[in-house]
């Protein structure tokens, strides 16, 4: 007997129960909430192909066409001869054209072309067009928690019954107006689509993916702690498992140092003289630009436990990550003169979901003279703080902790809506506290 | 609030009709031993029905703050060993802050049978059809917050005490005087505060981040406060206007030098390192700055275009 | 705050006066607005206290409440508020026009047109502020589920005869100020914030005085002591010379003036129980007809300034030409309107106090319609506006360079010609991006190609670009585009990456087939009742 069970047992055993559920249940809904890297689309294929081998017909859900395309790709690599169908919209390029090499994918923007599959998936929105149909006995709702309570509604007399997937930690589905009147009732539409499913049918099971898979020993107890406070998760490796290590020795400079710091911990904050710069730091975005360049110079090599061999820590497992838009652009410039190609960079909201060895963040405060309620959004600091297997270096301006104090927490709070996630203030806090501990000063 | 403790009346007084009433709606709550308000507690925080009938209410005068706090204390703890219904309205507690104690005085606090210490904040402003101003809200679940903080103390002190980090937020009904109550979970509100009170360290800050009614340490004058604020540097901003009267006074030093802050906080967001409206109408109208910061670049084509739109130079692009 | 309205609000603070945000108006004004300044006791939810109610401005109505604890007297001020407000509306109601509605038949399933009434023009309701339409919004919750004795004769403290009436309506004007661009119910410091930026912050923009300082300060006074003696400035009685605009007063009114007015006047209506004979009743209802002109002398006091810088504000407004798109917005104000009005005449029950389910989702999916439609509608209205989109690279103007004659690939060609387009703006344009010009009013659709290289031959400034684009639409139907539907070189155009046009999300289930996963049908667990009224008690406050 010991005191941490074996991690894949624990998830092993996490998943049976989920399946069990699914497919002998009685409950009309099972919702399982996945932190970061908890294999959460490996789950969504296993529960597909065992629907589908039951003889059971079946729908799903995604949120974004990239999503439905991926999820495609990896039904049809587990089951070549499983009939899947792609529903989408009428627009040009509708879906990923490498759906097109699939045989035995079907693809019509018309639901009664696919009438008969064993799966059928599509996004919220296309099937939300969906009418006079035969109900579908089963669905798997992916990406629950990023889904608005009203998709669920356009959508939720499409099935029997159906399986809600997704990660509480990233980014809240957001409106474009307000919609503080409707706040508290049960079935807000601008909340999340789990919040109103379990709001009304509080008795169904509720699963926990209990084990990162993608967070090494260094990152998972920082990104429970901060981010999963009352539904806590750890790493599928311990320390030791992974290593980063580099060809080339460091040559001292900042980059240098941040990255041997974040190879030895699992993380590395570059910090830069305290300055109140626009969004578009260029110091800063030059910055994030060289340790992208470093690592790749220097030869980065990954060890897990995937395989004893280090594996190049090549330009497509590298990612880096921004709050805006105009500094995702700024550094893919930067990175350009560098000569880097390959390199993911996106926002938060666009790196939801993925995966790389390292990632560099570019901190959503740095140099920002305010705190708004946008840059202290809990799952934009957690989805940047939770897509590396290895290492994450964040680059940031000094003196956030001090513009965090300044900007003390005076959300309002609206009667009857469920508390989920800490703080953002108080995670910031807790983030940047961990991160300190890894920093290196440096004046570019 | 901190104006409040140098002594200068509140910014923009209070109506008498407020007044008078919220200190009616609070006593009609609190009338025949807290009979309703148990009620409200029991069916919001459930607890058993027998509940509203027979709570004690102990007698909590003493002499000074830290007789009343240290009152309050033994009355806690009495209630908690006994192990039944006990309504503390005003209590005092003491919270230690940046080494000095502060003096909190909640509305109520409950103590249950089972030895939890439920939070009672009772507000004037209205629940209509189960919702109400969030803003308002908010100040009271951060207000309940340092009070949860507070009883903690006590209850580490006390065997089979815990403090419910749900307090119980009451309130008229509709457009009645009938108390109505809901339930506010203030964990976010008491992580945030914790880690405030660990961070504070400059005594200004304290006095802005605690609720009203808080009486520090007679030790700390007046004019020791008032020696504080000439001291901080001016972080004028405009929501200061709703709470301090000193704010027209830093309103005004912020114009005076030409703060863009003056003009709210988001405003500096696109203005990077630039600070002053001269320094940023310079940098727009091409007179200072480097053409390749960002931020100069930005006001520069933000002028050209903001001209060329009102010129009317482009007026007649068909967009029609 | 975007950048070119922070240099807008900067350049006041230079210049001592509001600085334009738009060429044009944004809102649609009508001919006759009624316009409300309302005042309500503090402390006490949805009490009125006193209400200036016309749309003459020489000639404003005044209502007054002078014991507003007095559940008779609010009663008599809420009757007199429907006698302002509710012929106004009514008089909108009959002046119609045919028009044509698209409706699913419900025996075939298939949409059909309808020939249904529009009004022709709808009833303008305007208050001072933000505070003001919460304030339109709390009244209507407080008034719509009372009973009058004719709903039913046993009911206590009946309402008088229209107010649940009044209620309905000032609920679906509260409502329906929530949809992006909507004027049924304006605030006239919403109105001037979105045509001038002042010197000061957003939050002291809500000041409706101070904001006006700004914007038309008094013989060349700079805004900002204009402003400032708005905000602060009080007379030897320790009065504000410019009240709040409501419908909170200010506590120095309120414990100076108005509470010792309302004591006299609570003194003379005991002395008056207390009469013994004729001849003292009659000298105490002159004292107390006196104590309650006092009352109304004072809430005059305070309610006209308001009232003058709410027309004040409108007149600034009219010197603005309307923009073209806004007249489509009203349209959609008359629908609503005429969409309430046959509500009430089919005798549907007052609105719920909370939406369903459905009804909460078909809002907020119309609501970000609205949002999306008004945003771009004052882009293409106004080249300030989109000033604003260009400089976030939303939207590009460029001259277009040449045109080259393309065709689809497909059985039957369609024309799709590349233009070149010069320009030195910087939109956010990636692989196959699609733009939109307005061409005759209505969108044509563009994607973005490429990058073209440049003549070698031409020196061009620095940062100008050449960007090809693919015209994919509105051409016609032959091989050859029709005459005018393409660009050619020399024009200058404006595209947005913006769509000019929304469309609708989808059809949403029917409240009765609201599905399981938001709790079912609405009402089968309360069964299915109209809304209760609020329960009265005999110490109820309102």
């Amino acid at each position: 007997m010991t005191a941490v069970p074996d991690p894949g047992a624990a998830a092993a055993r996490a998943t049976d129960a989920i399946l069990g559920d699914t497919l002998h249940g009685t409950a009309r809904g099972i919702v399982v909430d996945s932190p970061p890297g908890a294999g959460k689309s490996t789950l969504v294929v296993r529960a597909a192909l065992e629907l589908a081998a039951a003889g059971r017909p079946l729908m799903v859900v995604a949120q974004t066409n990239a999503q439905v395309d991926d999820l495609v790709v990896r039904l049809a690599e587990k089951a070549p001869e499983l009939p899947l169908g792609r529903l989408h919209s009428s627009d040009s390029d509708p879906y990923d054209k490498v759906l097109d090499g699939l045989d035995n994918v079907r693809k019509s923007a018309k639901a009664a072309d696919l009438a008969g599959l064993d799966v059928v998936i599509s996004t919220a929105a296309k099937w939300a067009h969906v009418k006079n149909v035969e109900p579908w006995g089963h669905a798997i709702v992916d990406e629950a928690y990023q889904m608005r309570s009203d998709a669920l509604l356009a959508v939720a007399g499409l099935f029997e019954r159906a399986l809600f997937v997704g990660d509480p930690g990233q980014l809240d589905p957001f409106s474009i107006v307000g919609a503080d009147q409707w706040a508290g009732l049960s079935y807000d539409p601008s909340a999340s689509a789990v919040s109103t499913l379990l709001a009304h049918n509080p008795e169904l099971p509720q699963h926990r993916l209990p084990v990162s898979w993608r967070l090494p020993a260094s990152a998972a107890p920082l990104v429970s702690d901060a981010f999963y406070p009352y539904t806590p998760f750890r790493s599928g490796t311990d320390h030791g498992e992974r290593r980063l290590s580099f060809g080339v020795p460091s040559d001292g400079s900042g980059p240098d140092r941040v990255l041997d710091e974040a190879a030895e911990s699992g993380w590395g904050l570059l910090e830069l003289p305290a300055r109140h710069t626009p969004r578009t730091d260029p110091e800063a975005v030059r910055a994030v630009a060289l340790v992208v360049r470093r690592l790749l110079d220097r030869g980065g090599a990954a060890t897990s436990e995937r395989g004893p061999e280090p594996v190049p820590v090549t330009a497509e497992r590298v990612a880096v990550g921004t709050a805006h838009r105009d500094q995702a652009a700024a550094v893919r410039a930067a990175l350009a003169e560098l000569g880097v190609t390959g390199v993911a960079v996106d926002t938060a909201n666009r790196l939801q979901g993925r995966e790389f060895d390292v990632t560099v963040v570019l901190h959503p405060l740095s140099g920002r003279p305010d705190a708004t309620a946008f840059h202290l959004e809990t799952g934009r600091l957690c989805v940047l703080a939770s897509r590396h297997r290895h290492a994450c270096v964040v680059v940031c301006r000094a003196g956030v902790a001090d513009l965090l104090d300044e900007h003390p927490s005076t959300e309002p709070v609206q009667l009857g809506v469920t508390v989920k996630f800490p703080d953002g203030w108080e995670a910031n806090h807790a983030v940047l506290a961990h991160l300190s501990e890894h920093r290196v000063h440096w004046a570019p | 609030m901190l104006a409040t403790a140098l002594g200068s009346p509140a910014a923009f007084g209070q109506s008498q009709f407020a007044f008078v009433r919220g200190n009616a709606f609070e006593a009609k709550v609190k009338a025949d031993g807290g009979t309703e308000l148990l009620r409200l507690l029991v069916e919001r925080l459930g607890g058993g029905a027998e509940a509203a009938a027979v709570a004690a209410v102990p007698d909590l005068t003493a002499a000074g703050p830290e007789g009343r706090a240290a009152r309050t204390a033994l009355a806690l703890r009495e209630a908690t060993a006994a192990g039944s219904w006990t309504l503390l309205d005003h209590p005092m507690l003491a919270l230690e802050v940046a080494g000095s104690p502060a003096y909190l005085e909640p509305d109520a606090v409950v103590v249950h049978p089972d030895g939890t210490w439920t939070v009672v904040e009772i507000k004037s402003f209205p629940m209509i059809d189960s919702s109400a101003d969030a803003a308002k809200v908010g100040a009271a679940a951060r207000q309940s917050a340092v009070y949860v903080l507070a009883l903690e103390r006590v209850a580490a002190m006390t065997e089979g005490a815990e403090v419910g980090h749900r307090v119980l937020l009451v309130c008229p009904k509709d457009f009645s005087n009938l108390p109505t109550a809901s339930v506010v979970d203030v964990r976010k509100q008491r992580a945030v505060t914790s880690r405030q009170l660990t961070r504070l360290t400059r005594v200004e800050d304290i006095a802005d981040a605690l609720p009203e009614g808080t009486t520090f340490d007679p030790g700390c004058s007046a004019e020791e406060l008032g020696t504080a604020v000439e001291s901080v540097p001016a972080a004028y901003a405009p929501e200061c206007l709703a709470a301090c009267e000193l704010a027209f006074h830093c309103r005004a030093k912020a114009r005076a030098e030409g703060a863009v802050e003056a003009l709210g906080r988001s405003v500096r967001g696109e203005l990077g390192g630039l600070t002053t409206v001269a320094g940023v109408l310079a940098a727009a109208a091409g007179k200072e700055g480097d053409p390749a910061d960002p931020t100069v670049a930005a006001l520069r084509r933000a002028a050209a275009l903001r001209a060329e739109a009102l010129a009317g130079v482009d007026g007649g692009v068909p967009c029609h | 705050m975007s950048l070119i309205s922070t240099l807008a609000r900067l350049e006041a603070v230079d210049s001592g006066r509001a600085q334009p945000l738009a060429t044009v108006r944004h809102r649609h004004l009508t001919d006759g607005p009624l316009v409300l300044v309302p005042l309500t006791t503090a402390g006490e939810a949805g009490a009125p206290l006193g209400a200036l109610v016309g749309t003459d401005r020489a000639a404003p109505r005044l209502l007054a409440v002078a014991q507003p604890r007095d559940r008779d007297l609010r009663f008599a001020f809420l009757a007199e508020l429907a006698e302002a407000v509710l012929p106004h509306i009514e008089s909108y109601a009959d002046v119609v026009e045919p028009a044509e509605r698209s409706e699913v038949d419900p025996g075939t399933g298939k949409k059909v047109k309808v020939e249904v009434e529009l009004c022709a023009d709808a009833a303008q309701l305007i208050v001072p502020s933000r505070a003001g339409i919460d304030f339109v919004r709390l009244l209507g919750r407080s008034m719509r589920f009372r009973r009058t004795a004719e709903d039913d004769p046993d009911t206590p403290y009946p309402a008088p005869a229209r107010v649940p009436l009044l209620g309905r309506w000032m609920t679906h004007y509260g409502e329906r100020a929530r949809v992006p661009g909507s004027s049924l119910l304006l605030a006239a410091t919403d109105l001037l914030n979105r045509h001038w930026a002042t010197g000061q912050s957003s939050l002291e923009d809500q000041h409706l005085g101070a904001l006006l300082a700004w914007v038309d300060p008094p013989d060349g006074e700079p805004g900002a002591a204009a402003a400032l003696r708005a905000e602060l400035e009080r007379d030897r009685d320790g009065q504000l010379v410019c009240p709040p605009a409501g419908p909170a007063t200010d506590p120095a009114f309120d414990n100076r003036l108005l509470a010792p007015a309302i004591e006299r006047y609570d003194r003379a209506r005991a002395a008056l129980a207390a009469a013994e004979d004729a001849l003292d009743a009659d000298t105490r209802l002159g004292e107390l007809s006196g104590a309650e002109r006092e009352i109304r002398s004072l809430l005059a006091g305070v309610l006209l300034p308001t009232w003058d810088a709410v027309w004040r504000g409108i007149d600034l407004l009219r010197e603005l030409p309307e923009g073209t798109r806004a007249e489509d917005r009203w349209t959609r104000d008359r629908w609503s309107f005429t969409a309430h009005r046959d509500r009430v005449r089919a005798g549907e029950p007052p609105q719920p106090r909370r939406d369903d389910a459905v009804t909460a989702a078909q809002k907020l999916a119309a609501r970000e319609t609205a949002q999306a439609q008004l945003d771009a509608q004052e882009a293409l209205d106004d080249p300030l506006v989109l000033a604003g989109r260009r400089l976030a690279g939303e939207a590009f103007i460029g001259e277009v360079t040449e045109v080259e004659m393309a065709y689809s690939e497909s059985k039957r060609p369609s024309p799709r010609p590349l233009v070149t387009v010069r320009t030195d703006e910087r939109p956010h344009l990636g692989e196959r991006t699609k733009v939109y010009r307005s061409l005759d009013g209505r969108p044509q659709t563009a994607e973005f190609v490429g990058y073209a290289t440049e003549d070698a031959g031409h020196a061009e400034p620095e940062g100008t670009v050449h960007l090809v684009l693919r015209i994919t639409d509105r051409m016609g139907r032959s091989k050859e585009p029709a005459p005018g539907s393409v660009p050619e070189p020399g024009d200058r155009i404006a595209w947005t990456l913006f769509e000019h046009d929304q469309r609708g999300g989808p059809k949403l289930p029917d409240p009765e087939d609201t599905p399981w996963t938001h709790g079912g049908p609405p009402g089968a667990a309360g069964g299915g009742h109209a809304e209760q009224p609020d329960p009265v008690t005999a110490e109820d406050i309102l």
